[in-house]
């Protein structure tokens, strides 16, 4: 290659790179460059909010969503003083689905998702100087999670298991050396989107972890994206007292109140 | 182009010409992407019993999602056809396929289960009796609208044209006779509700459907593990002299039977293990798998589906054991 080939190369390059820099401004900084990311962010952080893209919040999910009724999501992060967890899904026609404050509980949630669209999903974690750090990855999908009716739905079993709770807590053989222990608790719902004709909306909206000795441990705020009959998995730095106890209602007021030892 | 043809017919009349050795290579069809042409090829396994060799791989546009093994065998009284393939075209092609190889006459097809790629070829086959077990049956007609949107979306313009056709009749164990050749029909199940197994008598070719995998990550959208191992250990018995297994290479005897069975228990135990000590799905979706599997075709997209099918069983049943009453 001959000096000027070269150079108009390394001119095509600048060029390039100046072009991506230009579109990632577009984008508000976005590194998934989602058009829907600016109005996310002024419409559930507010328009004046402090937001920092940070890897330290980790979102895990599957490449692909086999399953667009259950796409599972594992939010962790080593920032301390979390106050607040939100996940946000860009494409979702319901785009909010859930809202964590840990309290004593680690700043991370596990759960399974109804996704409608390929979309990033995406982790904002409030620390206590005000700043949204913003994690995320990226799930491809075939679509159709939001606007399908679930299975207790489509066979009408949900009337007889609404509200059951099942759960354990782990506190051996977990991966990872950062929790001591683990809740796992399912709860059965039906987790209508009210997206499907003829169904209204019917989602658990709160739910709240006591120890033993009835200290709230987290607190949660859960939307209609959340799959049906929903497991959750929260960690521990140390075991808490049991036996925890699970209270919660949903957006009909009906309650849940249970023991997990 | 006339010469050109002349060429090809003569390459084919000599590859059909001798039963090549079972356990040659299957080489991947030469797919064209531009022409929409699947480059099917019969490969005799026997006189007259041809199986047509998909990739061993996952969908995608660039092998025309076509991974399936499907096959034909001629009768003396016309063509037994065994699945149908991905799409119209699919069935287009292999009907031309086997116009190409026989004078007979196309006369039944075969379902062996309810999968898309089994099935979905069905349209070239419409002036002929299709069968499959009753709880096929039911399953492709419950399932093929999610099918149709589903390889619509994964293999775009191979899919065009392409409506699932369902089966005409109603097929079970036992014998069936075509013309000079005997089957014997066994339907077991465990890969679905309901998987056919279709033995010719005279070449003792075995055509096991979605039962065994070779050289491959089993499927498992419709499956259950116990009564799976359970009718591996049936088909064993039967001492399978050449196996085709709808998904990798044709192979004698037990190979694909026992690779089956290993991975379809360490998924059981592993998924068993992981949900006793309450691991995450996404935990368990990055697991580091024993050898050979990671070594399979469609390692690990398969194993993302089965840990999205299955794990959520093995979760249930280790959460409700710490329920208190």
């Amino acid at each position: 290659m001959n000096r000027r080939k070269l150079w108009a190369v390394g001119t095509l390059a600048w060029a390039v790179a100046i072009a991506a820099g230009a579109a990632a401004e577009a984008f508000d900084g976005d590194p998934f460059k989602s058009f829907q990311w600016p109005e996310l962010k002024k419409e559930f952080l507010g328009a004046g909010a402090r937001v920092q893209f940070d890897a330290r919040v980790r979102v895990q999910g599957p490449a692909f969503a086999e399953d667009p009724m259950n796409v599972p999501i594992s939010v962790a992060t080593d920032l301390p003083g979390v106050q607040r967890l939100i996940v946000l899904v860009d494409r979702n026609p319901i785009r909010k689905v859930l809202e964590l404050q840990p309290l004593a509980a680690q700043p991370g949630v596990s759960f399974r998702f109804k996704l409608e669209q390929a979309s990033p999903v995406r982790a904002l974690a409030l620390t206590a100087d005000g700043v949204w750090h913003v994690g995320g990855a990226l799930v491809d999908s075939a679509g159709g999670g939001c606007t399908v009716p679930g299975g207790s739905r489509a066979d009408g079993s949900w009337t007889q298991t609404l509200g059951q709770v099942s759960g354990r807590v782990f506190a051996s053989g977990l991966p990872g050396a950062d929790s001591a222990a683990r809740l796992r608790v399912r709860i059965m719902h039906p987790m209508d989107t009210g997206l499907v004709g003829g169904i209204p909306a019917f989602y658990l909206s709160k739910l709240s972890v006591r120890d033993g000795a009835g200290r709230e441990l987290l607190r949660i705020q859960t939307f209609e994206p959340i799959s049906e009959n929903p497991v959750f998995s929260f960690d521990f730095a140390k075991p808490p007292p049991g036996p925890l106890r699970i209270v919660g209602v949903d957006n009909n007021g009906n309650r849940i109140d249970s023991r997990v030892e | 182009m006339r010469r050109l043809i002349a060429l090809l017919s003569i390459t084919i009349a000599t590859t059909l010409a001798a039963p090549q050795g079972l356990e040659a290579q299957p080489t991947a069809p030469v797919v064209s992407v531009a022409q929409l042409d699947y480059g099917l090829k019969a490969r005799a396994l026997a006189d007259g019993v041809y199986v047509v060799e998909g990739a061993n791989d996952d969908f995608s546009v660039a092998n025309g999602c076509n991974i399936i093994n499907t096959g034909f065998i001629t009768t003396g009284a016309g063509v037994l056809v065994i699945n149908t393939g991905t799409s119209r075209r699919y069935g287009e092609q292999l009907r031309a396929l086997i116009r190409r190889t026989t004078a007979e006459p196309v006369v039944q097809v075969l379902h062996l289960n309810l999968h898309p790629d089994y099935f979905l070829g069905n349209q070239a086959f419409a002036d002929v009796p299709i069968a499959a077990t009753a709880a096929t049956r039911a399953g492709m007609q419950r399932e093929a609208k999610a099918y149709e949107d589903n390889l619509y979306r994964l293999c775009g313009d191979w899919m065009k044209g392409t409506e699932a056709r369902l089966p005409t009749q109603t097929i079970g164990s036992g014998p069936l006779r075509i013309g000079r050749r005997e089957f014997e029909l066994r339907e077991f199940n465990g890969h679905t509700a309901s998987d056919l197994v279709l033995v010719d008598k005279t070449s003792g070719v075995a055509f096991v459907g979605g039962l065994v995998f070779a050289d491959r990550i089993p499927t498992t959208p419709h499956a259950d593990l116990p009564s799976w191992l359970h009718s591996l250990d049936q088909l064993a018995g039967l001492k399978l002299a050449t196996v085709v297994p709808s998904h990798g290479p044709v192979h004698a005897g037990q190979r694909g039977t026992q690779q089956t069975r290993a991975y379809l228990q360490w998924l059981d135990a592993s998924f068993g293990r992981s949900a006793a000590q309450g691991w995450e799905m996404n935990e368990v979706l990055r697991i580091t798998p024993p050898e050979p599997f990671a070594r399979w075709a469609a390692w690990p997209a398969e194993y993302t589906r089965n840990v999205a099918h299955l794990y959520p069983r093995y979760e249930r049943a280790a959460l409700q054991r710490g329920k208190t009453p």
